[in-house]
């Protein structure tokens, strides 16, 4: 047995495969394919103070691996969340992170702080990617001072109890800084990446393919850039926890993230395409780990920053070629790990 | 959602048959278990491209027909419009793809036997035959009004003769039965037919037109609209349409789950592709420097 525990903060999760903020919905959605109670933990929609009705349409489009949305954050607020759909997910014991937005600082700690009383939330992820209007509506990821302003008062207004992470964008100069700030003010660990912007024009029509003319990309397209900000912020700051999210489909994606420096991972866009994807990249990832002969995910976080060969174990040559997510290939793992463990 | 009268399944499906059937081709999947779970109005969600696909939403098609053969057959109608139904286009038998379905809130039937109309405008008139044949088994009169822009993209009308009390035909061009819009004819059906409700599918030109008509005749009207979905199971939000709820409330309800089939008199078409000012969560300002 693979030990995939896995710990963010205070928070310890039987596994390390979330599902990404807006792409898994509230939990009814996807669990009607799976069982959500196996996820490490389900990532919310991120919610705000007063529902929203989001931006109209057309919000989503595709692009080559990717797509791209424009969506406005619609969602039903945070006390219908509360009311509504915790208490589905409590009932399923899904371990449960509310993603958290808003327009103003007040805003956000508006939200923490309901959060207080409600039973069965795991941990805080602010989404940092929102307008922030007491800086003309730049984003709070932008800029590492906007970073912590959020970061403490939402720490500040969330139960001592509940780890808080922080979710930054890649659109920055210097998303280390950022990070760096984030952990300074209080962070218990930080969710990366984010979408990035793009923008698609819809060659029939002649016109910008989103309503909302630019959009947010997400996706396999994405993969590298946020591979290269976990790696870079790892290697910052070895100690923070990080959630890898960007492009992420199969075990070995999440297992190119963990290698990078990630403590768990998130799936987003691959859900739209597939709904069983988290349970199916959990399934993967255990597989890709078993076949490499590793028995504790943890051993691996971070293992691409050091040496090669400073994993005990030495590598088999012929291990990956095997196709991932094929549960043959996993049962095959056993003689490969005799041969390598010494 | 809670609508949805059972869970769906997520199955490789095979192609077992695969024809151009007018402008249109049909493509008939072994999808074991959604034969069972399928009610009239429901779609599935196909994965196009392969297992490497670089293609990430998902196309969604109404059900045309299911069969309990090799464990459960799904039948569905598309037109080719892009990269990822040229892709399906393409398939040839034992051809294997990603198919999740039943998905979306069922036609609701009705309890006694009543005269219905059944409008159809294009390959989304597919939908309307598992429909017609749950209405005769519940001894409804049917009578369909099937359009398209010219014959070619008039879907179903043998298959409408076959089982409807009637059918009427129109195409824009006038290249098979009547010239004009499935609209033009849905007053004289009614009436002619003294119909009781009104189902219709297709496009929301039409859907919103045959909506105004069966308002004006106090029908109950069930529309099953083809807005384009990315997901088909909720969670990406793309498919939002203004609906009005039981208390009176303008919500963006999702197609996929809280649709595809919608009171026709519910649906604000006047509003689509916006956020009506009243809507639930709407930008409750509009002063300068209020963000949304
Ligand atoms: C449709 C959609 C909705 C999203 N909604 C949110 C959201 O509410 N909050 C948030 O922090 N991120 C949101 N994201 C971003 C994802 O959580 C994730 O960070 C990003 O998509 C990159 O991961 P992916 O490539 O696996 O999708 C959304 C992404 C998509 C595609």
């Amino acid at each position: 047995m693979t030990n995939l525990e896995t710990r963010l903060g205070g928070l310890t999760l039987p596994n390390p495969v979330l599902t990404a903020a807006g792409c898994g919905g509230t939990g009814r959605e996807l669990g009607r394919f799976f069982d959500v109670g196996r996820l490490g933990a389900l990532v919310t929609p991120s919610l705000t103070p007063q529902p929203r009705a989001g931006r109209p349409g057309p919000r989503l489009a595709e692009t080559p691996s990717g797509v791209l949305n424009a969506a406005g954050l619609q969602g039903p607020g945070i006390e219908t969340f509360l009311s509504r759909d915790l208490p589905w997910l409590a009932e399923r014991d899904a371990r449960v992170i509310v993603s958290i937005a808003g327009g103003s600082v007040r805003e956000y700690t508006e939200v923490a702080r309901l959060l207080g009383d409600a039973p069965g939330v795991a941990a805080v992820e602010i989404n940092l990617s929102c307008p922030d209007v007491e800086n003309r509506g730049s984003t709070f990821a932008a800029h590492p001072s906007a970073a912590a302003r959020l970061v403490r008062a939402v720490r500040a207004s969330a139960p001592r109890r509940i780890p808080v992470l922080a979710k930054l964008s890649a659109d920055v100069t210097d998303i280390v800084g950022v990070a760096m700030a984030c952990a300074d003010a209080g962070a218990d660990g930080l969710s990366m990446i984010n979408t990035l912007h793009g923008m698609a024009i819809d060659t029939t029509t002649l016109r910008p393919a989103l309503a909302g003319v630019t959009g947010e990309l997400s996706g396999p397209a994405i993969r590298p850039v946020a591979v290269r900000c976990v790696y870079q912020v790892h290697a910052a700051l070895p100690e923070v926890p990080i959630v890898g999210i960007g492009g992420i489909r199969t075990g070995l994606d999440a297992l190119e993230f963990v290698l990078a420096g990630a403590s768990a991972v998130a799936v987003g866009t691959a859900t739209l395409h597939d709904p069983s994807a988290c349970a199916r990249v959990l399934r993967e990832l255990e597989g890709a780990l078993k076949e490499r002969g590793i028995d504790r995910l943890a051993d691996v976080v971070g293992l691409a920053h050091k040496p090669a060969g400073s994993l005990h174990r030495r590598i088999d040559p012929n291990v990956g070629l095997t196709v991932a997510g094929d549960t043959a290939g996993a049962g095959g793992a056993e003689p490969i790990e005799q041969e390598t463990s010494q | 959602m809670t609508d949805s009268p059972v869970a769906p399944v997520q199955v490789p499906g095979t192609v077992l048959t695969i024809r151009r059937t007018g402008a249109y081709h049909a493509m008939t999947l072994v999808a074991p278990g959604i034969a069972e779970r399928f009610r009239p109005g429901q779609f599935v969600a196909l994965a196009v491209g392969g297992e490497r696909s670089s293609m990430l939403t998902r196309r969604c098609f109404f059900v045309r027909e299911v069969k309990p053969d090799y464990g459960g057959t799904v039948e569905i109608v598309f037109a080719v419009r892009g990269t990822g139904t040229q892709w399906l286009a393409a398939l040839r038998p034992r051809d294997i793809l990603d198919v999740a379905g039943p998905l979306g809130r069922p036609f609701p039937l009705p309890r006694h036997p009543v005269r219905c109309v059944l409008v159809g405008e294009g390959h989304s008139g597919a939908a309307l035959f598992p429909l017609a044949a749950v209405l005769r088994q519940r001894e409804c009169a049917v009578h369909f009004v099937l359009g398209g822009a010219e014959s070619e993209h008039v879907y179903g009308t043998r298959a409408a003769r076959r089982v409807g009390d009637s059918t009427s035909v129109v195409t824009e061009d006038g290249s098979l039965g009547h010239r004009g819009r499935p609209e033009d004819l849905v007053a004289a059906v009614v009436e002619e037919a003294a119909a009781e409700v009104v189902y219709a599918c297709g496009p929301t030109e039409t859907l919103r037109a045959v909506s105004r008509i069966a308002v004006r005749y106090d029908l109950p009207v069930q529309v099953a609209v083809e807005e384009p979905m990315s997901c088909g199971t909720g969670v990406c939000q793309a498919c939002v349409l203004p609906v009005i709820d039981d208390e009176g409330v303008t919500h963006m309800a999702r197609s996929c789950v809280e649709g595809p089939v919608f009171r026709g008199e519910r649906v604000r078409w006047d509003d689509l592709g916006t956020i009506p000012f009243d809507a639930y969560g709407a930008p409750r300002s509009v002063l300068p420097g209020s963000l949304s």
